[in-house]
């Protein structure tokens, strides 16, 4: 799906690279979280990917970037935003219309689809967002979690291959974003969306992802699902893993082994009411 | 003291606002909650006169909103917005910070000894030259909360401070606000980010649907699933493991990370 070969950035007017060297490829129907640092280059990486960068934001790409079988680097983002679909970190960027209804219908009516089938994919996307009852709201009215749920029903609406996501529910209250990640980890489930989220809060998506990346200062610097990764505590520097992992960190540190690093709260009860249980 | 009486409070015909009665007393930190639009933003903008209501009021200092401007209260009230980019308008890091101090008229070495102090508390030191909208998201977000806390208001409001900061950063969010609060400024943080407000361990205030679900203390409110659900929060990770190993006598007050450490230490010592 996404193959990433020594791809390097340098935004121009910058004088060292955004992101270094970044070596990854991402497979069809994969669930990969990205997290890091504030300024560590994951906003950047993905914008690679439909290429905002270099389309967009210019600058000095090197290495190689394929994104479905087209390469990235010298794609229009017209092209590629028809398959890759993107839900920035402020909704508000990319709601523009009158009424929620006129944002979610503008891609599918961008990409030439009959009025039935846009309507139809207006109605699916709205439900699966949950603004179903805010179809005549103007966007600017909205609170914040309602705009990004606007947000990512008009990127639902073009059925994109992959969606991208950057902190897309960090404006959402904390029901909201379990009920918007649970409707994009179904998305993956039921359609075989691959998606791309950058997260800083990982007790809410440790359970959803595959594989997590975590970036530093423009590099790639641990990879792979969530358990290997959160004992990797060493290497974890300015990343904030789900409490009941911390949790068990601590208590390996001060040799109670419970065993392998939980990664959702389920986990972590069972393996302490083990320990109980072999009492 | 900031008080609130009786507001309510409607965009057009829509009350968002309904008979919210609060009180907050000089040097508390208070986290306010709740669902998304539930009003907490729309409540707090009342407290620096942003929004002015027709019934009901806010009193800041013994002394109603509605008889002072914006840019009086400002000093005392120091409100950090939730989009960054709804306040930033410099061009660079440096300008922006200093720009609410240069205002309020004081002198250049002041200036520069405060923005200089701010801007390495928030790790921006190395920013100080550069455009506010070079930076990344949680980086601006980081130049705007600079932008207020400057000026050491009494009374500081910060409406999602940890939108799209990392761990790290929260961190060292997180002790900057305590220590303001340990120096007598009153804290409010408008925020969903239940694990913070836990590490701050505030009094906490829950709306929802614009009338004041409940007040109190935050690990008293966090443990009670019911106003949890009506809040549309999620527990605490750590509380929600400790209820679910309930039935060997473990607390779901308990929600502070080397807290529930200790207890499962004291209880594992005897059967491993």
């Amino acid at each position: 799906m996404i193959e990433v070969k020594n791809l390097t950035f340098t935004y121009t007017g910058s004088n060292k690279p955004a992101i270094k060297n970044i070596n990854f490829s991402i497979d069809k129907g994969e669930f990969v979280v990205i997290t890091g640092p504030s300024g560590c280059g994951k906003t950047t990486l993905v914008r690679c990917f439909n290429s905002l960068i270099p389309s967009f934001y210019r600058g000095e790409i090197s290495g190689k970037i394929d994104v479905l079988n087209l390469d990235a680097s010298k794609s229009n983002t017209s092209t590629l935003a028809k398959k890759v679909g993107f839900v920035f970190q402020n909704p508000e960027n990319q709601l523009f219309s009158l009424s929620v209804e006129r944002d979610v219908a503008f891609g599918p009516e961008n990409l030439g689809l009959k009025r039935d089938e846009t309507r139809q994919r207006v109605d699916w996307a709205m439900n699966i967002a949950g603004i179903e009852n805010l179809r005549e709201t103007a966007p600017y009215e909205l609170s914040g979690g309602q705009q990004q749920r606007a947000a990512i029903a008009c990127v639902l609406a073009m059925k994109p291959e992959i969606i991208v996501l950057d902190e897309p529910t960090s404006f959402l209250d904390p029901l909201s974003s379990y009920q918007i990640l649970e409707a994009i980890a179904e998305l993956r489930d039921t359609v075989g969306i691959t998606i791309i989220l950058i997260e800083h809060r990982l007790d809410l998506v440790s359970k959803y992802a595959d594989r997590i990346m975590i970036m530093d200062d423009g590099r790639i610097v641990l990879e792979g699902p969530p358990s290997n990764v959160y004992s990797e505590e060493t290497k974890l520097l300015g990343v904030g893993i789900p409490k009941v992992s911390m949790l068990f960190n601590l208590l390996k540190k001060d040799g109670y082994d419970l065993g392998e690093t939980p990664v959702t709260i389920e986990e972590a009860s069972q393996k302490i009411r083990k320990c109980f249980q072999n009492d | 003291m900031i008080e609130v009486k009786g507001l309510h409070f409607s965009y057009d015909r829509k009350e968002v606002l309904t008979n919210v009665n609060l009180k907050i007393h000089d040097g508390e930190f208070i986290a306010v909650m709740g669902e998304n639009g539930a009003g907490k933003t729309t409540l707090v903008k009342h407290f620096n006169g942003l929004l002015k209501s027709n019934k009901g009021e806010v009193l800041v200092d013994g002394k109603s909103t509605k008889d002072s401007t914006v840019a009086s209260l400002s000093r005392n009230v120091g409100l950090v917005f939730q989009n960054p980019d709804h306040q930033l308008f410099s061009e660079t890091v440096f300008q922006e910070v200093s720009f609410s101090m240069r205002n309020f008229g004081y002198s250049e070495e002041i200036i520069n000894k405060r923005v200089n102090f701010i801007l390495e508390t928030l790790d921006l030191s190395s920013y100080a030259d550069t455009s506010p909208f070079m930076l990344s998201g949680g980086e601006r977000k980081r130049v705007a909360l600079a932008s207020v806390l400057v000026s050491d208001p009494k009374h500081i409001i910060l409406d999602e401070p940890t939108i799209g900061q990392d761990f790290h950063q929260k961190d060292k969010l997180r002790n900057f606000i305590v220590q303001m609060n340990s120096q007598g400024r009153t804290v409010i943080i408008v925020t969903h980010d239940i694990e913070f407000v836990v590490d701050c361990k505030p009094r906490v205030v829950l709306l929802s649907k614009g009338s004041v679900l409940a007040d109190g203390s935050y690990d008293s409110l966090f443990s009670n699933t019911d106003l949890i659900d009506k809040a549309s929060l999620m527990s605490p990770q750590i509380s929600l493991l400790m209820a679910s190993l309930g039935d060997l006598n473990f607390d779901p007050k308990i929600m502070d990370l080397y807290q529930a450490k200790t207890i499962l230490e004291g209880k594992l010592k005897n059967c491993l």
